[in-house]
């Protein structure tokens, strides 16, 4: 371990510099997007005259040359900074900030939802590989695989929300109640139930079957007929002996996706009206805002980068024949 | 000044108290007060405030809070809000408004003659762009006293009386605004106006918190105890969430055509099209008049010909409007029935595209372009989707081109474009509304101008004439002029004068009563 400091400086340097390299190729792609956010809201306000557009690209600062508008953001970032939204009239982190609980609330329980369901269902699976189980929970994991998310969401809400009457259907709280304390905390879990679920599923299925592929695959090689061999039990032969080694690939997945889980969902989140990143970014890009657009960008790619490091260091603490390098 | 010698418009304000006053007591329900009204808020608007930002969704809860010196009947005979009366001098020169007494703002500060002039002539001055021609000919606006707001016009301008509409200028703050940066001003995330509920909470991407201001002017009102604007944007969310009884109202564009007839037969929910009329909001297939062979008025109303208007307000909109006559929709100010459109007919249409020299090939194809379908719903997906059909049948092929808001606005105010529709509020008098689209003068680069590039010297003659005349009849004759000269020329396809649904749950009440809709102040709302 005493190798860390020395991978951990290297990886920080160029993570600033891949950072720094996504913040101008974003920047220059916004930009390179037909329309600028005067014309969006001339367009959305249905009347438009030449003072006007004038006066919103000043305000914008969109009269300024491109590549002055780019030294300012990245000045901006630098300082971390991450600029102001004219659009909205709210500061950029302000902007991010306000949404990020409510996305990583939603994220990370469907993360939780489909690592824990999907590795355990893939265990199973494999487990009892070629029974009736293994073929139920292969067909679940393959059709939640390959049906669209809206499609599952629009269902789950037309079967727990309009017929059942169970659970509510869009939001994150309801504002009609004005609740505190545990009583808003148990009204957020029921909106957070449809959303997550069907978030959830999608990944629970791809971990599901990451987990069952990989596990057929490690059960078949030498050491594990070596343990068999010696005696060990059979749970701990599949605990220890292939579940660890089968790990590796989730692992992998899991950490690109947690770096993913910061940027939400758009698609859970229009369809729930979850108030999240997911949605703002795609407003912003729709509406041109690009500060927000960039913001968002700029935190999602520092999560990923950061996520990426944390999987290699995970790796190292799981299995000590990969080097940290 | 002597009273008497002037046309007392105010009388006016007397057909419409019926509607405003009490309209559920004429039904003989007596207003029940508390409840919270929970309304579709969609898309959700970057800022709060009328004037700073003026999409639908802005100006629907934009008027719960901010009110106007007017507001307008079906019939758009204006009517009492924060003026209880008005007088309009012979010439037409000199409006005076009497305010009403014990207005306040949400802040607690007096509502006085002193806003209205710093609205009028600072505020709406610098962001209505729509108005600042109509600003621009004041030549005077003084407050004689603190409830008396006067305009002096440079010359007569009709449609004067139309403008003092909250959604066109809306009353701010004096205090609030006076001094800052209009567009940059915190107040434009929390507005402060006189209206029935104030402005509490906004979490962005979710909700917008209003609750009733106990000092209203109108005494007992509001009836509601506050009003919850859910921020839901998918479609079909949107209508689970009305068919749930989750929210109790949907406005303007909520619904989708498509999913009208189901939510007829819901038990629980009504659907109105009325409260349009003063926007009028009127669908029509534009082409670009600098591309051959849309220049030429002969191919203009072959396509027209081709389009069968009724099946489109049937079939795709599900009863949602009527079958547009010509440019000027029927529920706007000067509208001559008179005027028709050459009907639906193919085989007339495909002789005048030969007349013009369109003739088709081996093939059976006359030519091709492109058609660029706004982003602004499935309704704009399947009217492109027709034209190309409608279009085929004629000779030409059409291809349907996607593009999101930011593409469609910037290609459509570059003149980057061979075909797209579009729908255009007219205001309630051609002069606000509809001389925007066809005059020379208007020909920008910028969006809702006249893009297509018409240009026709006597209908820009007629329409300045319209502008300036303060006599009636003069314009009348005008609009009647313009009308049967554009439908001659057809420098836009016009297809539909579109009634945009209200979905409301069956106890709500009062929500549609005026020619603005859910643009109220919804101060005589309740549920039942």
């Amino acid at each position: 371990m005493s190798r860390l400091p020395g991978f951990l400086l290297r990886r920080a340097l160029k993570s600033v510099v891949v950072i720094l390299a996504i913040v101008v190729c974003n920047f220059l792609l916004i930009h390179a997007a037909p329309g600028d956010p005067a014309m969006v809201m001339a367009g959305q306000s249905g009347s438009a005259d030449p003072q006007y557009m004038e006066q919103l690209r000043r305000q914008f600062g969109l009269d300024r040359p491109l590549i002055e508008q780019l030294w300012i953001y990245l000045k901006g970032v630098l300082h971390l900074d991450l600029g102001f939204s004219h659009r909205q009239q709210v500061g950029v982190a302000q902007l991010i900030l306000d949404r990020l609980p409510a996305t990583l609330l939603l994220t990370g329980m469907a993360f939780a939802i489909a690592i824990s369901g999907g590795v355990t269902l893939g265990a199973l699976a494999a487990r009892r590989v070629g029974t009736w189980a293994d073929s139920v929970i292969t067909v679940i994991a393959l059709a939640f695989y390959a049906t669209p998310l809206f499609w599952v969401g629009l269902m789950l809400v037309l079967l727990f929300s309009v017929h059942l009457e169970w659970l509510p259907s869009f939001g994150m709280t309801d504002p009609g109640l004005n609740q505190e304390g545990f009583a808003l905390w148990l009204d957020v879990a029921k909106h957070l139930v449809l959303p997550a679920v069907t978030l959830g599923l999608f990944y629970l299925a791809v971990y599901a079957r990451l987990t069952r592929a990989t596990m057929l695959e490690v059960a078949d090689q030498d050491f594990v007929k070596t343990a068999r061999a010696k005696g060990v039990p059979e749970g701990r032969v599949l605990r220890a002996h292939v579940l660890r080694n089968a790990l590796l690939p989730v692992i992998t997945f899991a950490g690109i996706q947690a770096g993913q889980l910061v940027g939400g969902s758009i698609l859970v989140e229009t369809v729930f009206a979850w108030p999240g990143i997911g949605r703002l970014a795609f407003e912003a890009l729709l509406a041109r805002d690009y500060q927000v657009l960039m913001g968002v960008f700029f935190i999602t790619s520092v999560m990923v980068v950061l996520f990426n490091l944390l999987t290699d260091l995970l790796y190292a603490l799981i299995d000590p024949r990969v080097e940290m390098a | 000044m002597d009273l008497s010698r002037r046309h007392l418009l105010a009388g006016l304000g007397s057909a419409p108290v019926l509607l405003s006053a009490s309209a559920a007591m004429a039904q003989g329900i007596q207003p029940k007060r508390g409840g919270v009204l929970n309304v579709i808020l969609n898309p959700e608007p970057p800022v709060l405030q009328i004037g700073i930002n003026n999409q639908t969704p802005t100006l629907i809860q934009g008027t719960k809070i901010t009110q106007g010196l007017l507001k307008f009947s079906p019939t758009l005979e204006p009517m009492p809000e924060l003026a209880k009366s008005w007088t309009v001098s012979p010439d037409g020169l000199v409006y005076e408004f009497k305010l009403q007494e014990n207005v306040k703002w949400h802040d607690g500060r007096p509502f006085t003659a002193d806003d209205v002039i710093f609205s009028v002539m600072s505020f709406n001055k610098e962001v209505a762009p729509r108005l600042r021609g109509v600003i621009a000919g004041i030549a005077e606006a003084t407050a004689p006293d603190p409830h008396t707001a006067r305009f002096v016009l440079k010359q007569a301008f009709q449609p004067f009386l139309l403008c003092f509409d909250a959604t066109a200028l809306p009353m701010v703050a004096k205090h609030v605004y006076d001094g800052t940066d209009f567009r940059a001003n915190p107040a434009n995330a929390r507005p402060i106006g006189t209206g029935p509920f104030k402005f509490v909470e906004w979490q962005r991407g979710n909700f917008v918190r209003m609750e009733r201001f106990d000092g209203y002017w109108k005494p007992g009102q509001p009836y509601l105890d506050g009003i919850l604007w859910r921020v839901i944007p998918d479609g079909q969310s949107r209508r689970l969430a009305i068919q749930s009884g989750q929210v109790q109202m949907t406005t303007a564009t909520d619904i989708e055509p498509f999913d009208i007839p189901a939510l007829r037969q819901a038990p629980n929910l009504d659907v109105v099209t009325k409260g349009w009329e003063y926007f009028s909001p009127l669908f029509w297939f534009e082409v670009n008049h600098r591309i051959k062979p849309f220049d030429d008025k002969r191919v203009r109303q072959a396509m027209s010909m081709a389009l069968d208007r009724n099946f489109i307000v049937n079939r795709l909109w599900f009863g949602l409007g009527k079958a547009a006559t010509g440019p000027i929709s029927s529920t706007t100010r000067f509208h001559d029935p008179s005027v028709k459109l050459a009907p639906f007919d193919m085989n007339k249409a495909k002789a005048l595209l030969d007349e013009a020299g369109v003739r088709a090939n081996a093939q059976g194809v006359r030519g091709s372009f492109k058609y660029v379908i706004p982003p602004y719903g499935e309704i704009w997906n399947r009217m492109g989707e027709y034209f190309r059909q409608a279009m085929r049948q004629i000779g030409f092929e059409v291809t349907l081109e996607s593009t999101d808001a930011g593409t469609w606005a910037s290609r459509v105010a570059n003149w980057d474009y061979e075909a797209t529709s579009n729908v255009l509020y007219q205001f309630g008098d051609p002069t606000l509304g509809v001389e925007r689209s066809y005059v020379t003068s208007n020909i920008q680069k910028i969006l809702f101008t006249n893009t297509a590039g018409y240009s026709n010297p006597k209908v820009d003659e007629l329409f300045a004439k319209a502008r300036t005349s303060g006599n009636e009849a003069e314009r009348k004759a005008a609009f009647s002029e313009v009308q049967k000269l554009l439908v001659e020329d057809m420098p836009l396809l016009w297809v539909v004068e579109v009634n945009y649904p209200t979905v409301t749950d069956k106890r709500l009440r009062n929500a549609v009563q005026l020619g603005t809709g859910n643009h109220a102040s919804f101060d005589d709302v309740f549920l039942a």
